[in-house]
């Protein structure tokens, strides 16, 4: 049994869209403008409504974080293209507001919750973490966020709930990419529940300070630093608890390639490219290839949820 | 002007600045120029750019045979070599910036990738075996080679072959783009194909008394292409 928080009067709150779609309508009509391949060297600043968070040093890595335009112009979020740079083109089209996300499987508290009242009291705040793509390619992200599990405890598990699985939204019209079969749609992403309730463990609804944009994966996305970013699932609307492992999407289409856990891991390269380094967006010229560390650095916190595990094995 | 002063003052310099005007772009966004971006991973951009600009030439370099063929323009010829010569430029700049800018000079890591990775190791094979087809690109070395020329240069076939293929199995998950290489690659080496069929059949069957439509192209393409393409031959 749960409870329905009740939602706030549409006319109590003003949809950071409705500043952001005149904004995103422009910047459309500018780029439209421009030849695609004639890309402004000029920047976009950061958009989207200012958040208010604490700054949490202690999860946070000392290395200098990528530039906003590198994090929301780089990016791999096939909902909306192929592309790097199809996602900061064409994910406009996203409404992130009203949100909802449905809860089932195994826990006391079911049912679908609207996004507003799931953050409702929840204390954000900013983690700067390494993100590694399993393209072998780097960037140090200011995350704003919270852990996932304060957030999966208040629908109680149960004691059946082995995993936890993510969907992201399923809706062609306003994800493009969907009209094209490159993976199964929609998204599934899922982790074993002890890596969920790790502190590390990050629901994401901001980056540098501000919400999320769509690009990225808003409003709701999973950050997992340790494994690498396509676990990150993005525009969540369904997190369910079950008994068994979860079939993810990149693994269901080559999972030769892409195991459940993709844990980074330097010692078990991709069948086609090595994964014993990574070249780090945005560093100069013969300066962005360095080596990529085991659980991308955060072997100290997590190396722990695999002890005797074959990691060759469970790739 | 006659015909070969026309190939010579006019078209072949416009296919050579044309040839050149994606690396003047590359170069543009490497350096910053007139706002020209790579985005923010500019060596992966600069990378593939020159990949795919040698893959287009090299389909191009392909077009020529059957579009010569089929607009009687056999003239077209002439402009081949250049177009020949420019997929071995990109495709060694290609392997340039993937070994400076991309690997940063870690001999190892190279040769792991050759040894290890079936794309690298295709691909490189495909840089190597252009190199005897450039080497052996100059009017003299036509000369040389006689009908042996022609054989060697047969070895673009597999080199085109390779190269799509290098770019297939590159990708993570969207095959389209490769695909539709791969589509253009098929019709050009099936148009081939077929000719060499259709040649195979008329001379099977000479007794018809009808002259192919096509006179005598297979029989002495040998000795049509190496005279064409030198500069100094008259129409």
């Amino acid at each position: 049994m749960h409870t329905r928080v009740p939602r706030i009067a549409p006319s109590e709150i003003t949809p950071p869209e409705v500043y952001f779609s005149r904004r995103a309508l422009l910047a459309g009509a500018l780029a439209a403008g421009t030849s695609s391949l004639l890309r402004a060297a000029e920047a976009p600043p950061a958009q989207g409504a200012a958040l208010s968070y604490t700054v949490n040093a202690q999860y946070s890595v000392k290395e200098a974080p990528n530039k906003y335009e590198e994090i929301a112009g780089y990016n791999n979020f096939y909902e909306f293209g192929t592309d790097k740079d199809s996602p900061s083109r064409n994910a406009q089209t996203l409404r992130t507001r009203p949100w909802s996300v449905n809860v089932y499987g195994e826990a006391e508290v079911r049912g679908t919750f609207d996004l507003e009242d799931l953050l409702k009291g929840v204390a954000l705040e900013e983690r700067t973490y390494r993100f590694r793509c399993v393209e072998a390619w780097s960037l140090v992200v200011p995350w704003v966020g919270f852990p996932l599990s304060t957030l999966l405890k208040r629908f109680k598990p149960t004691s059946g709930a082995k995993y936890v699985e993510f969907t992201t939204l399923y809706d062609p019209r306003q994800m493009p990419g969907q009209r094209v079969p490159v993976l199964h749609w929609p998204y599934v992403e899922g982790l074993r529940i002890d890596e969920a309730m790790h502190p590390l463990t990050l629901m994401v609804v901001g980056l540098y300070g501000r919400v999320l944009p769509n690009q990225d994966g808003a409003p709701l996305r999973l950050v997992v630093p340790w494994k690498y970013g396509f676990k990150g699932i993005k525009s969540i609307v369904k997190i369910g608890f079950t008994s068994v492992q979860p079939r993810t999407a990149w693994n269901v289409a080559a999972p030769d390639e892409y195991g459940f856990y993709a844990n980074v891991n330097p010692q078990v390269d991709h069948p086609r490219w090595s994964q014993a380094t990574e070249r780090h967006i945005g560093a100069p010229f013969l300066a962005a290839r360095r080596p990529t560390l085991p659980f991308n650095g955060y072997a100290e916190q997590v190396a722990s949820l695999y002890r005797g595990m074959d990691l060759r094995r469970y790739f | 002007m006659t015909l070969t002063q026309r190939y010579r003052f006019i078209y072949k310099p416009l296919v050579f600045i044309a040839c050149l005007a994606p690396l003047a772009w590359l170069i543009c966004g490497a350096l910053g120029w007139f706002g020209v971006s790579l985005g923010p991973d500019p060596v992966k951009e600069l990378e593939h750019e020159c990949g795919k600009t040698a893959l287009n030439l090299l389909l191009l370099t392909l077009a020529v045979t059957p579009v010569r063929e089929l607009t009687s323009q056999p003239q077209l010829l002439r402009l081949r070599r250049m177009l020949g010569l420019f997929v071995f430029f990109y495709v060694v700049l290609h392997f340039t910036i993937y070994l400076v800018l991309d690997l940063e000079l870690n001999f190892a890591t190279l040769g792991a990738d050759i040894a290890k990775r079936p794309y690298i190791t295709i691909g490189f094979t495909a840089l190597l075996l252009l190199i005897p087809l450039a080497v052996t690109s100059t009017n003299g070395m036509m000369r040389r080679l006689g009908r042996r020329w022609q054989t060697l240069h047969r070895l673009v076939y597999l080199i085109a072959v390779l190269g799509v293929w290098h770019f297939y199995w590159q990708v993570k998950r969207d095959v389209r783009e490769p695909l539709l290489y791969a589509g253009m690659l098929a019709i050009l080496l099936g148009y081939r194909v077929v000719r060499a069929r259709a040649r195979r059949r008329a001379a099977a069957a000479p007794s018809t008394g009808a002259a192919p439509a096509r006179p005598a192209a297979p029989v002495t393409s040998t000795s049509r292409v190496g005279p064409s393409l030198r500069p100094s031959e008259s129409d």
